[in-house]
């Protein structure tokens, strides 16, 4: 290790490694800090992603993918089941351990110098408050390393951001409480997401099981921090694993958050650049938040590098214009989606289900979806314009 | 030792170091290491926002204070956690 870097990357998950791998690869020179022993490890994730995500990135290998998803169910709080047929644009439910590790030998192949076991506690700045490096512990030694930028990739627990300026609290309405067990031993359909909403069942977020193959799946369930405040997360899987799956073994169990928000106003402030769950960088509808804080990470890492070969950092900037234009006029959207969707009473959701069930699969777009939804439910216009007019 | 005023309380043998509870804390109280959890007393101002995220209920409010915690009751229902896990 040296003790002076380009740009120094804290956190290697996989935006902090999106971000250190075109770093690299447009010129500069990369420190990536992740505080965990391994990469890729503990997983704290669903795992589900669409192939053309991944392949913006990298070609899909059998090595990481667990199952391959041609389907998804959505399920009623009544429990109607409305299958929806995603042939066009498959996906994955991934093995994250392996997939995490190699998205940081890319990093690596590309030039970045990877540490762990190290863990960023401060940043180093200037007299103005500037970036100009970090402090680490690394292998329980106390070190100061120096950089021109800072990438801020420390997930939902970020704090870099903070200590660089950046208010980047998750309000508690968006923040999803997350529990989800690994099970074996059942028989799920590989090909499958099947995905439960209801208020008495998951307020303000959803149930999930997810294939992995070899009669085991991840079950997880995503509770808006809000919306359960007397209630926990893991109480609530319980719930339904006592209901639904008395009898499976249960291989792991994780904790975790996801913050469904708006992308954060702010992504660059005092040469401290946000990416992934740092910067809010999650589909807020749907929680996910591999591809599109991969997507953050490789913008970021080729305006700084760009940035830094001009010598002009007034040009980081750049990076949250970019982001924008790519997806945060998106997620902006599909914020105000979910917020409509989160209004809708079981009932409702119940009544709109049973039209849909009855529309043959083949015919189930989008669209018409949409259109039994509105037909059913006629004040839900108002809402849906709301979230355009907004 | 803790000065009177504070009220959360994690219990560090149960955390899971999933880091939802800093996401959400506004006052950057929170230290959350490879598998070590701390409050930061000096910035807590007990808004039990963690205590609403925790995945996990390992984050417990005593309002008299965490001084006195031989007298808590565990949030966590020992048995609603272990039943399907084990
Ligand atoms: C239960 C659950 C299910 C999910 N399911 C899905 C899904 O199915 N599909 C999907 O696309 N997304 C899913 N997500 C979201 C997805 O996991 C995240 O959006 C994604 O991991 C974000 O990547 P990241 O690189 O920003 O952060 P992370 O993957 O969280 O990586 C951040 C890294 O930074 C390290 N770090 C933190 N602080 C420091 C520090 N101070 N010093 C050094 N290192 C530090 C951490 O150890 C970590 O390795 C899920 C999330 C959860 C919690
Ligand atoms: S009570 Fe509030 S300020 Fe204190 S640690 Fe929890 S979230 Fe942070
Ligand atoms: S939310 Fe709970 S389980 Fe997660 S790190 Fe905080 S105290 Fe630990």
């Amino acid at each position: 290790m040296k003790k002076e870097y380009d740009i120094i990357v804290v956190g290697a998950g996989p935006a902090g490694s999106t971000a250190a791998r075109y770093a690299a690869k447009n010129g500069a020179s990369v420190l990536l800090l992740e505080k965990d022993r391994d990469v890729g490890y503990p997983v704290r994730c669903g795992e589900a992603v669409s192939h053309e995500g991944v392949l913006q990135f990298i070609e899909p290998d059998q090595k990481w993918i667990a199952s391959t998803i041609t389907k998804m169910n959505f399920i009623s709080p009544s429990n109607i089941k409305i299958t929806m047929p995603i042939d066009r644009n498959i996906g994955y439910v991934l093995e994250r351990r392996i997939f995490d590790y190699e998205l940081a030998k890319l990093a690596a192949n590309n030039g970045a110098e990877v540490v762990t076991k190290a863990y960023v506690y401060d940043l180093l700045k200037n007299e103005n408050g500037v970036a100009i490096g970090v402090k680490a512990l690394i292998k329980d030694e106390k070190v100061e390393i120096k950089s021109k930028v800072v990438i801020a990739a420390d997930g939902v627990e970020s704090r870099v951001g903070k200590w660089g300026g950046i208010d980047t609290t998750c309000h508690i309405r968006d923040m999803e409480s997350c529990a989800q067990v690994t099970v074996s031993g059942i028989n799920f359909d590989d090909d499958t997401l099947d995905l439960y909403f209801g208020k008495k069942t998951s307020p303000g977020g959803y149930l999930w099981i997810f294939p992995k193959g070899k009669n085991s799946a991840n079950i997880g369930i995503g509770v808006s921090v809000e919306e359960a405040k007397n209630k926990s997360a893991i109480s609530y899987l319980n719930d339904f694993l006592e209901k639904q799956f008395p009898n499976a073994s249960l291989l792991t169990r994780i904790a975790g958050g996801v913050p469904c928000a708006k992308p954060n106003k702010v992504m660059v402030k005092n040469n401290v650049m946000l990416v992934g769950d740092a910067a809010h960088q999650v589909n807020p509808v749907s929680g996910g938040g591999i591809i599109t804080g991969m997507i953050g990470g490789m913008i970021a890492g080729e305006v700084a590098a760009d940035s830094i070969l001009k010598n002009d950092l007034q040009n980081l900037k750049d990076y949250g214009v970019k982001f924008q234009k790519r997806l945060g006029w998106r997620h902006e959207i599909f914020y105000n989606f979910k917020n409509v969707f989160g209004g809708i009473k079981d009932e409702s959701m119940d009544t709109i289900a049973e039209a849909i069930v009855k529309l043959p699969i083949e015919d189930r777009t989008l669209a018409a979806i949409f259109r039994k939804a509105l037909w059913r439910e006629p004040s839900l216009i108002i809402d849906v314009a709301k979230v355009f007019i907004n | 030792m803790a000065k009177p005023h504070l009220m959360i309380h994690i219990l560090p043998d149960k955390c899971d170091f999933c880091g939802c509870c800093v996401g959400v804390c506004p006052e950057d109280a929170i230290e959350l290491k490879e598998s070590e959890i701390s409050i930061i007393e000096e910035r807590c101002t007990n808004c039990k926002k963690c205590v609403w995220a925790c995945p996990w209920e390992v984050i417990e409010f005593h309002k008299d204070g965490i001084n006195n915690l031989s007298t808590k009751v565990n949030s966590l229902d020992e048995n609603q956690f272990s039943k399907s896990l084990s």
